[in-house]
Order: C-alpha cells, then sequence, then structure tokens
C-alpha cells in the first residue's frame, strides 16, 4: 500500500473541472514529481490534498486513512506539510515566528527542528529577526520550505519550489530538497521546470489539462520524446 | 480672551475616559476587521447589550449606594464579568448563525448581515428595557458622588474634579488592552489569530483550525464590549436602546483613524476622539458662544475625514504592501 494514494480526483473551481480523474501514488521514502504546463492542474492536486479544496468525486488516502472531506488542519494534523505556490509566509512576522508556527500541529517547536532547518538554510538563521514580507523572493521560498518542515512532515508538498528565483538558488534549493528525502520524508514535488525536477525525482508524473498522461521513473520520463519536447525544451 | 488651563484639564480628563471607553469598543471592530475583513455592523448594539445586561443584573442582586463595601465592590464586578460573558455569547453567537455561513459569499452579504443583526438586537433592546433612557440603580455610595481626588488624596487647591468613576474607567480598560495584547502577542490562539489574519489559507496549512480561530476574535471582540457597556452604563448613568448607535460610530471611526486591523492603533485612535468629542462638547463653548454638542459629529468625522486623505490607511495602519 502506498503512503500516499489518489483515486480518480475530480476537482471544480466553481463550473471550471479542474481535476478530470487524476490517480497517482507515492510510496514512503520516495521524491515524486508532477509535471506540466500552466494552469494543467498540478496545484489544484496539491491543494486537494492539504485540504484547502474539497474533489467532488474521488479519494485520497493517506496510509490508508481516507483524508479527502477533512479540513485542511486536520490533514495538517496527520502529518501532510506544504509550501503553497507563490510562498504565502506570513509577511507581517518575523522568520522565526514563521518557522514557531509551522510547527503549530506539534504544539511547541522542537529545538532540534529549528538546528536542522537554520542547518539548511543558514541564511534564515541571519535574518531570523527580519519580517517575512521585507525578504527576498528567494529567501521566502527557503522559509516556507522550512516552515513546512518545521511539523516534521510525514508527506511534504513541494509547489513550485523553483518558480522566480535564480539557477544558483534553484541548485540550492534542490539540493535541499533530496537533503530532506535523505533524512526520510517523503516528497510530493509541483514543478513547471520540469529538468530539475526529474533530476532530483524518483518517478514522475505527468499532467495535462486535469489528466494524468503519463507516469513513469523519472529517468524514462527523460528519454520520453514527449517530455523531451513539451517540457524539456528540446527540438 | 484667555487660555482658561483648568478647563483644558477638566476636559482632557473627560475626554481620556470616554476616549478609553471608546478604545474598547474600537478593538472590537479592528479584531474582526483585522481577521476577517468586515466591518462588524452589529458592535455597536453588541455594546448597548452588554449595558443593558448588566443593568439587569445590578437591578437583580438589589444593591444599592446604602449597601456594604463589600457588596457594592461584589455587584460591580458580577455585573462587568457578567456584562462582558453576555456580550462575547452575543457577538461569537452572530457570527456562527450569520458570519460563518457567508465567509466565502461576496463581502457585501455579511455587511448588509450585521446591520440586519444591528437592527434585530435594537429591536430586542426596546423589548428588554423600553425605549427611553433608564438610569441604572445607584450604586456609589453617597459621599463618593461629589468626591474628588485630587482634593482629598493630594490636597490640592483646585476646582479641576477627579471623580472616582474617572478613574474607575481607566482601572478597567488599561488591564484589558494590557491582557488583550499579552493574548494576541504571547499566547498560542493569539499567534493563531494574527496568522489567520495575514493569510487564513496558509493559517490552516499550519494546522490552525481557522473557524475557531475567527470565533475568539468574536468572543473577543464582544467581550472587550461587554465590559465597554458596563462602563458606559454608569459614566453616563443612563443606557438607551440606540446608544451602541453613536458610540458605535464614534468607535468604528477611532478603529479607522488609528488604522483599522492595528491594535494600538485603535487605542490611540480612541483616545484621540473621545478628547475630540470632550473638547467639541464643552470647552469650545468657552470660545465660540455659537458651539455645543450638536457639532461634536461634525468635528470627529471632519478629523476622519483629514487623516484619511494625508494617511489613508489610518495613524497606525500597515501600508498594505503585502496585501496582494
Amino acid at each position: 500500500m502506498a503512503m500516499l494514494e489518489i483515486r480518480d480526483l475530480h476537482t471544480y473551481y466553481g463550473h471550471i473541472h479542474a481535476l478530470k480523474g487524476v490517480s497517482l501514488d507515492v510510496e514512503q521514502g520516495e521524491i515524486v514529481t508532477l509535471i506540466g504546463s500552466n494552469g494543467a492542474g498540478k496545484s489544484t492536486t496539491l491543494k486537494t490534498i492539504s485540504g484547502l479544496l474539497q474533489p467532488r468525486e474521488g479519494t485520497v488516502r493517506l496510509g490508508g486513512d481516507t483524508i479527502s472531506g477533512r479540513p485542511a488542519h486536520r490533514v495538517a494534523a496527520m502529518g501532510v506539510a506544504q509550501s503553497p505556490e507563490g510562498r504565502r509566509v506570513f509577511p507581517r512576522m518575523t522568520v522565526l515566528e514563521n518557522l514557531q508556527l509551522g510547527a503549530f500541529v506539534r504544539g511547541k517547536p522542537d529545538p532540534a527542528d529549528l538546528a536542522r532547518v537554520f542547518d539548511l538554510f543558514p541564511r534564515l538563521k541571519e535574518r531570523a529577526t527580519q519580517k517575512a514580507g521585507t525578504m527576498s523572493g528567494g529567501e521566502q521560498q527557503m522559509l516556507a520550505i522550512g516552515r513546512a518542515l518545521m511539523a516534521r512532515p510525514t508527506l511534504l508538498l513541494l509547489d513550485e519550489p523553483s518558480m522566480g528565483l535564480a539557477p544558483l538558488l534553484v541548485e540550492t534549493i534542490f539540493g535541499v530538497v533530496r537533503d530532506i528525502n535523505a533524512q526520510g520524508t517523503t516528497v510530493l514535488l509541483v514543478e513547471q521546470n520540469a529538468l530539475m525536477a526529474l533530476a532530483v525525482a524518483h518517478r514522475g508524473y505527468v499532467i495535462q489539462t486535469g489528466q494524468i498522461v503519463l507516469a513513469d521513473d523519472a529517468a524514462k520520463l527523460r528519454e520520453n520524446e514527449m517530455v523531451r519536447k513539451a517540457y524539456l525544451g528540446e527540438e | 480672551m484667555d487660555f482658561n488651563s483648568q478647563l483644558f484639564v477638566q476636559y482632557l480628563i473627560i475626554g481620556i475616559a470616554s476616549g478609553a471607553l471608546i478604545s474598547l469598543i474600537a478593538l472590537g471592530y479592528t479584531l474582526v476587521y483585522g481577521i476577517v475583513e468586515l466591518i462588524n455592523f452589529a458592535h455597536g448594539e453588541v455594546f448597548m447589550m452588554g449595558a443593558f445586561a448588566a443593568l439587569t443584573l445590578v437591578a437583580a442582586t438589589g444593591v444599592t449606594g446604602d449597601s456594604s463595601a463589600g457588596a457594592i465592590i461584589g455587584v460591580i464586578a458580577l455585573a462587568l464579568l457578567g456584562a462582558m460573558v453576555f456580550s462575547a455569547l452575543l457577538n461569537f453567537g452572530i457570527d456562527r448563525i450569520a458570519y460563518r455561513r457567508l465567509r466565502n459569499a461576496p463581502r457585501l452579504a455579511p455587511l448588509i448581515a450585521a446591520i440586519g443583526f444591528s437592527f434585530i438586537l435594537q429591536n430586542i433592546g426596546i423589548y428588554w428595557h423600553g425605549s427611553n433612557p433608564i438610569t441604572p440603580p445607584s450604586i456609589i455610595p453617597a459621599e463618593y458622588r461629589a468626591y474628588n481626588i485630587l482634593n482629598e488624596w493630594f490636597d490640592l487647591e483646585t476646582r479641576i474634579r477627579l471623580r472616582p468613576l474617572d478613574l474607575a474607567v481607566l482601572a478597567v480598560t488599561i488591564p484589558l488592552l494590557v491582557g488583550l495584547t499579552w493574548f494576541v502577542y504571547r499566547t498560542r490562539t493569539g499567534k493563531a489569530m494574527r496568522a489567520t489574519a495575514q493569510d487564513r489559507e496558509a493559517a490552516a496549512l499550519m494546522g490552525i483550525d481557522v473557524n475557531r480561530t475567527i470565533a475568539t476574535a468574536f468572543l473577543l471582540g464582544g467581550a472587550l464590549a461587554g465590559a465597554a457597556g458596563m462602563i458606559a452604563l454608569y459614566y453616563n448613568n443612563a443606557a438607551r436602546f440606540q446608544m451602541g448607535f453613536r458610540y458605535g460610530l464614534f468607535a468604528f471611526t477611532a478603529a479607522v483613524l488609528g488604522g483599522i486591523g492595528n491594535l494600538a492603533g485603535s487605542v490611540i485612535g480612541g483616545l484621540c476622539i473621545g478628547i475630540v468629542w470632550a473638547m467639541s462638547d464643552g470647552f469650545m463653548k468657552e470660545y465660540v458662544p455659537a458651539w455645543g454638542a450638536q457639532w461634536t459629529p461634525a468635528v470627529i468625522f471632519g478629523v476622519l475625514v483629514l487623516v484619511m486623505i494625508f494617511r489613508p490607511s489610518g495613524l497606525l495602519g500597515e501600508q498594505t504592501v503585502d496585501k496582494v
């Protein structure tokens, strides 16, 4: 049984049918990536998993428990943490306060978790007392990921961690994703940067207009002709 | 014409006391606005209901100014706590019944619901205590009615009056303000409130129960309005079903003046409005014979207009760069 099992998920935004029967699995210890172009339904899938959106049909199961239909704060309490699209840090709180809120489900923040986040992102330690809203996009991205890690999640959902970042920073962020995974966290990674995502992931799914069109090992997807043309920008 | 400093100080005292009262109500507007971006137009009536609850409680105990000191202090504490609990539950109930269902509706829907509740509560008020102003049972002992703290405690030869009532307003208000600040900045629930106010979805992702957190804001705002109701009852020595309208409007103005959503801003806005109110009601008459209390709302809203022109986000308002 997979850690995360999604079966035939249909999600709507008002009348817009955004997910048209998405199914995917994430096994314990994996990094799985969901790639696709703008508006394909990547973020919608993550939001439906985390409970921000409720599916009209289909199920999401985590470790065998059905979590679809539960509100987001309940899903978070079950060990799912999300670094959302657009970072969504709390702008008028300091970096430290943001990180402490990340540990909200755990009651008190664990100093060891804080040390680990500061170890992964030394920049955040330097900026600990700065208001999050005044930081650069890259720093906010680090904070969003660090904040999600403070919950010590069993499943980490990352939504476009590379968006709008300088190439060097993208390398850093993906390096951290690999480290986090090596430390035992299962990761579901949504990306437009398919090249980087497929380099770091074990397996991948390709989503187009609300449907999964390809699923394979990341290495095989990198060789797939359709993927190379559509997402890796190769002729 | 000389500047009458004694008179000025006298009205300053009155202004600070009524300003503190307005601050308590303004905080209810700001707490709720900060977290759900709703102007709770029923808030003035929640304050009025607090005054009515206090009135009923005091009358029910039968305590008067002739009772023992213990009984008087006891009934004050009872009425204050009773009014706070009553208004808190009332505000919580309104959110639970109406606003929560409209959380994802267009902004106008909860606003209209709030205006509707304001009328409903006024009518309940008429049913409860009638439509005429009511004088509360006098619970202040006779020897304290003309008591001047400046004369009696400090042996000052002055005609400026500082009544025990003025001091009592501050003695109730200041601990409540300190308590609220502590709650919002130091407790887990307070932090959840601030997070929810800044980004509701992100807060939910942190595991914060957003509906419960919003309900807490309504409870807190209601409790402060209830305390203000009890204070206003005795400070004005009157209560009426319409009292929530003027206080509510002035408190809302105070919240906007200070920067709505900002707790310290509401207190500063409240004090400004209170002082302007007192000066316009009394002090101005010394210099402009035609001046009277009828000009007060015009002056207060004039101040509001000026602040809005030069500082649209209010005196302490956040520059809303982070609101996308």
